[in-house]
């Protein structure tokens, strides 16, 4: 990026009112319609929509610089590193990192995971060991451990969640042990939107030695997240569900830990010297990037960053509050429909059943009237089976949504429970 | 795309009261279904005897589409040869995948699930039930068949 544009994106800076059309004008797939309505597009915890600053960041990439990096001595591929490296830049800075050597490029949350698990605890765990992990994590946060448990005889521990969806810390604390290697939990639950408060865990984990993993894929795009004032070791999360394309996504990880660990992959790009009588590694973070990595997809995500700090931020986050609370009222006011996940503290998404409804029923009428929204497990069989439930609908919200979104999705809800209901209702 | 035409009032009956649903008294077979992509459960029960399928009921928790084809099912193959649930199988199974699959009134109300085509994402929830049916059928020893899966 020019300096004129970065002059351009710091005096976008200023704060505005939150003018939602505004916004919705930078997002060019929400003009469009879907079954003859115009889209309603409340999928966002699964993946969100990209603006144009990622789109045509991508597109200029792609058309002008596109290049492999870290290698040529020639134009492009000087240009195309630059880019890369510009972005793990911003990435530095979002979450407010101690430096490059602490953000790993990889495809996205469940990769970062996956090496935490291989590479971290793995070399670490014995028998009898403990990962402390919670109820609600998404199937990404719970099987990379099952694996190392069954790798090396540790042993997974899960704290409980109560009837609102909510992760006690106390019942937490209460299940650290000192076998406990490693607390892995979410930031924010997917299939809940419960915050969990990862403060307090990271606090209480640290102060006995355990380390921690939290996974922010839901929480990245709806709240501010600092990794150094969080604390925590590791912190893992997806470019798209940030605005950003798929398969790109970051993990950060404390450049002491990190240094510490056994690359994961072998391969180019992570070595410093290769010889058949053995191998030198490269410096963090390119000691756990190796191959050539998604290079378009990281400036997208570069991009993503750059777009969201030139929005008011604390205005976006509290308009997806505003969408919260709109849904609860609206969707609460349809008899039968069961809201899965109270928490008192709760990102923009709502989860629900409807009686005599199959979510995937509910799901295939509100795509006829062009609103998308998730319907099944979420990747959290385990809360779905804690609710007594096979699957529940999810509206997820982002800043771009309209409360008139919302209106329609309560009067698609209430026209599948008219066709399906029992008595006709 | 007619959701009128997904959910029509035989498939809409069906599933608001599905017949032949719960567990069957000696039943020669007890064979389960699974969808892991939604979750959805079935739990089949047949009578065998001979060749011929002397009864045949469900169970399980799905949604409109699964519960009423499994219900338009045991009503369409109870009585009927293992061969002829097979082939009947067959051409469920065709409505399903095929655009080019003929309706015609030799199906009877199951032709009804002739509107799911439309719906690449719900094929699954329609023909869960079927692809149980037909383990079960083609399997030497059906009371030993692991969990039939849609993936």
């Amino acid at each position: 990026m020019s300096d004129t544009a970065r002059a351009a994106r710091a005096a976008a800076k200023t704060p505005a009112p939150f003018d939602v059309e505004a916004i919705r004008r930078e997002f060019p797939v929400l003009a469009r319609s879907v079954h003859g309505h115009r889209l309603a597009y409340l999928d966002n915890g699964a993946s969100s929509q990209s603006p144009n600053a990622v789109i045509d960041a991508v597109d200029d990439y792609v058309r002008r610089h596109h290049s492999n990096i870290h290698r040529g001595v020639h134009a492009l591929s000087q240009e195309a590193t630059s880019l890369y490296e510009d972005s793990r830049d911003r990435l530095v800075r979002f979450i407010n990192a101690a430096s490059r050597s602490e953000i790993v490029l990889l495809r996205g949350t469940t990769e970062a995971v996956n090496l935490v698990a291989q590479s971290y605890a793995r070399p670490l765990l014995r028998a009898g060991d403990e990962i402390l992990i919670t109820h609600l994590e998404h199937h990404a946060n719970i099987v990379p451990w099952q694996m190392v448990c069954a790798q090396t005889g540790a042993k997974l521990v899960v704290a409980p969640i109560d009837a609102r969806g909510e992760v006690d810390a106390a019942a937490v604390e209460a299940l650290m042990s000192p076998r406990t290697r490693l607390l892995a939990c979410a930031h924010v639950s997917n299939a809940l939107g419960t915050v969990l408060p990862v403060a307090r865990l990271v606090a209480s984990a640290r102060a006995r030695g355990i380390a921690t993993l939290i996974d922010g894929a839901q929480a990245i795009a709806h709240m501010p997240v600092d990794v150094r004032a969080l604390g925590c070791d590791f912190y893992a999360f997806s470019g798209h569900k940030m605005f950003a394309p798929t398969g790109i996504g970051v993990l950060y990880g404390r450049e002491e830990l990190l240094e510490r660990m056994p690359p994961w992959q072998g391969g180019g790009d992570m070595i410093r010297t290769v010889s058949f009588a053995g191998t030198t590694y490269n410096a963090l973070p390119h000691k756990f990037e190796a191959g050539t990595p998604n290079i378009g997809g990281t400036v997208g995500l570069g991009a993503a960053v750059g777009y969201l700090e030139s929005l008011d931020l604390p205005a976006a986050h509290a308009h997806e509050s505003a969408l919260l609370a709109h849904a609860h009222a609206a969707l609460g006011a349809i008899p039968g429909l069961s809201v899965i996940g109270t928490a008192r503290d709760k990102a923009a998404l709502v989860s629900f059943v409807v009686d005599g409804v199959h979510p995937h029923d509910l799901g295939t009428i509100l795509d006829g009237d062009g609103i998308a929204v998730r319907t099944g497990h979420h990747c959290a069989m385990p809360v779905m089976e804690f609710f007594r439930v096979p699957a529940t609908a999810r509206a997820s919200f982002a800043f771009y949504n309209t409360f008139g979104e919302i209106d329609r999705l309560a009067a698609s809800v209430e026209r599948a429970r008219r066709l399906f209901g029992r008595g006709g209702g | 795309m007619e959701l009128a035409d997904l959910y029509r009032d035989v498939i809409l009956d069906h599933n608001r009261n599905p017949r032949n649903f719960g567990p069957l008294a000696g039943a020669s077979a007890d064979v389960e279904g699974f969808n892991p992509l939604c979750g959805d459960r079935l739990k089949l029960h047949l009578r065998l005897v001979g060749e011929r399928v002397e009864d045949i009921r469900f169970e399980g928790q799905g949604c409109a589409i699964s519960t009423a084809s499994a219900s338009l099912m045991t009503e369409s193959v109870r009585g009927r040869t293992r061969a002829e649930a097979l082939a009947l199988f067959e051409r469920v199974h065709a409505l399903l995948t095929d655009d080019a699959a003929e309706v015609d009134e030799s199906l009877g109300k199951l032709a009804a699930l002739s509107g799911v085509r439309e719906f690449p994402a719900r094929v699954k929830c329609a023909s869960l039930c079927w692809h149980t049916l037909a383990s079960a059928l083609k399997a030497p020893a059906p009371q030993s068949l692991a969990a039939v899966s849609t993936e």
